[in-house]
């Protein structure tokens, strides 16, 4: 190796004409190139502005009964027909939605931030920390989740608030674990030993190179667990624990249309696809996004 | 040598615990760097190099491990007995450490400029902006082009060569007395390593930073550093000044290193290599630690373990090995 005559080389130019992009603006330009992840955001949009615009798009309002109207089939007045209190179920489907969704996004922001805080700490002092925080996640993870969703409204009571408590808590270990796994993998990368070799403080670390390094995951599972919380309102309402009697909540009409199944479909059929369909737009959305952010999880 | 050293690292003792109990890594291990030098430490992987240079930054993971004695003084602070906010303090403004690996070493999510300004911030009470030119400046000093754009860019869009220059750059920015290079072009191509080494050298001269650098390539030890200290085993086993190492190694490891490596001018059928492998820390209890694979190996090797010798008729020379015990023993 001869040195001397190396010192007046120049590093490699990079040619000028390469733009700057973000991470995240290549994950969305990857995300807009997925049909089926399109689809499923457009759902999910859908639902979004049927909640916000409510009042504006639904007929009537949710508990305008009409008593003379009851049990209508689907036609050009009462699109979705009307229940046995005569009220219109389209009207009643529309605000569902606000509903659903509200839940849905409440109980797993609430999940991410109980679960990352926990999960972060877990993961990143370790030690007895770690074992307590990972074995409480481990008790609750033993459980089938819906049961011990139950469990926790029948102490609190049957609510629509504490059945949006319960999902949250009950999905908190998912998050945490997943934040922990994420945590012990970034927290080997080089470049945490090169910001603790710069002085920068472990809270810092945490919060600047740690967490958003761990983000992409809980973006993903944070899209599906709405999916899933939204199943679990449902079902909660359903059994009677989740919002209660005049709310235009989907489980709910479910439940209140178990008798008149045979006598009137229609009560049932349009609660269930409302709630399928938007299931189905977070889930397409969600693995859209995984596709997006992290391509090695692609199967 | 009149300067008094920069980093005076006395009989350091860095062990891991496991269930096994304890595994020394480094061992008894005594060097100084004077200001504005360039120290080589060589040595195999796993001989307790990067364990001496994580010890001198106090970031051994801990547990499993820990130092377990010795003193390490920077500018006559024993950083051993410094307080973990001490050490922050320490850590970047006066002792920069650069990784081996350039491609993990910044972090994906944020931009070159992000990542040098906030390192600048931790140390100075300076605003954004004196911030950002101070950034752009060492950008320019470590020779990258267009430091401008490259604030703006994200480490994936910068070749290894550029970001190895960045991590140097971000070493350097709060002008840190000593400087320690972990393998810094171990992960890089030839040419791009020997621009490397000599901007380090030409930085060693401009700014006076003194270096501490970790190679296992002789090569790379022969062209930037005053001073090679050989570790093998946890253990210093010689130190001289490099022209010295190289015309006249004393140690049989050092002798082996050097044969080695491979000459382009002979036309030899098979490389040399030293037989054996390198002994898991804390298998050998007594005796030298080499001498299950030295080639001059006597009764005595296998009993005692050798203290550093002088080597007779050479200055700063030392060896820890029987063969040269005539020169008087140094230390332990």
């Amino acid at each position: 190796m001869e040195l001397s005559t190396q010192k007046n080389l120049q590093p490699p130019v990079i040619p000028e004409e390469e733009k700057v992009v973000s991470p995240w603006l290549e994950a969305w330009r990857s995300f807009r190139k997925n049909k089926l992840a399109l689809i499923g955001a457009l759902i999910v949009l859908f639902f979004i502005v049927l909640a916000i615009f409510a009042p504006f798009i639904a007929p009537q309002g949710i508990n305008e009964q009409m008593l003379s109207k009851r049990l209508q089939a689907p036609s050009g007045e009462h699109w979705f027909g009307t229940d046995d209190f005569g009220r219109d179920i389209f009207s009643r489907v529309i605000y569902g939605t606000r509903i659903s969704l509200w839940v849905g996004f409440l109980a797993v922001m609430g999940s991410i931030v109980v679960g990352c805080l926990l999960g972060i700490i877990a993961g990143y002092y370790g030690k007895w920390v770690d074992t307590i925080i990972s074995r409480i996640f481990d008790i609750m993870l033993a459980f089938p989740s819906i049961l011990l969703a139950i469990a926790i409204v029948a102490v609190l009571g049957p609510s629509l608030k504490n059945a949006l408590i319960a999902i949250a808590i009950i999905n908190v270990p998912n998050f945490g674990r997943l934040i922990r796994s994420r945590v012990l993998s970034v927290k080997q990368e080089e470049y945490i030993m090169a910001a603790k070799a710069v002085g920068m403080k472990n809270n810092r670390i945490l919060f600047r190179h740690v967490l958003p390094n761990s983000m992409a995951p809980i973006i993903v599972q944070g899209t599906l667990a709405i999916a899933t919380a939204i199943i679990e309102a449902a079902a909660l309402g359903f059994l009677g624990l989740g919002a209660t009697a005049p709310n235009p909540e989907w489980g709910k009409m479910l439940s209140d249309a178990r008798p008149l199944l045979m006598q009137a479909p229609w009560t049932m059929v349009f609660p269930g696809i409302a709630i399928m369909l938007t299931v189905l737009g977070f889930n397409l959305m969600g693995d859209g996004l995984r596709d997006a952010l992290d391509p090695r999880m692609k199967s | 040598m009149t300067n008094a050293p920069v980093l005076d690292v006395k009989q350091l003792r860095t062990s891991f615990f496991s269930e096994d109990g304890e595994i020394p890594a480094v061992d008894e291990v005594s060097f100084s760097v004077n200001k504005g030098e360039i120290l080589g430490i060589v040595g195999e992987s796993g001989c307790g190099k990067s364990v001496t240079s994580l010890s001198i930054m106090k970031l051994i993971p801990q547990p499993p491990g820990k130092i377990v004695g010795g003193e390490i003084l920077l500018n006559g602070e024993n950083l051993v007995a410094s307080s973990e906010k001490r050490m922050r303090e320490i850590r970047g403004n006066e002792v920069a450490m650069i990784f081996q690996e350039p491609m993990t070493s910044l972090n994906p999510l944020f931009t070159i400029g992000n990542q040098l300004i906030e390192g600048i911030k931790i140390h100075t009470k300076i605003g954004k902006k004196e911030a950002f030119q101070q950034a752009v400046d060492m950008l320019k000093l470590v020779g990258l082009p267009r430091a401008e754009q490259i604030m703006n860019d994200y480490p994936h869009q910068l070749s290894g060569g550029m970001r190895q220059r960045v991590m140097i750059a971000m070493a350097l920015s709060c002008h840190p007395k000593l400087l320690i290079a972990d393998e810094p072009t171990t992960a890089l191509d030839v040419t791009i390593q020997a621009q490397i080494l000599s901007l380090m050298k030409d930085l060693n001269e401009k700014l006076d930073t003194a270096i501490v650098l970790i190679t296992h390539d002789l090569g790379v030890v022969a062209e930037v550093c005053e001073r090679v200290i050989v570790m093998y085993a946890g253990k210093v086993v010689e130190e001289a000044p490099v022209m010295e190492i190289f015309k006249n190694p004393k140690h049989p490891y050092t002798l082996g290193l050097l044969q080695s490596v491979p000459d382009v001018r002979e036309n030899k059928e098979r490389l040399y290599s030293i037989p054996g492998n390198v002994p898991k820390p804390g298998s050998i209890k007594t005796g030298c630690r080499f001498a299950a694979r030295c080639e001059f190996v006597h009764d005595r090797c296998l009993t005692d373990n050798p203290p550093l010798y002088k080597v007779n008729g050479a200055e700063e020379h030392t060896v820890r090995c029987f063969l040269h015990e005539q020169g008087g023993a140094v230390s332990g």
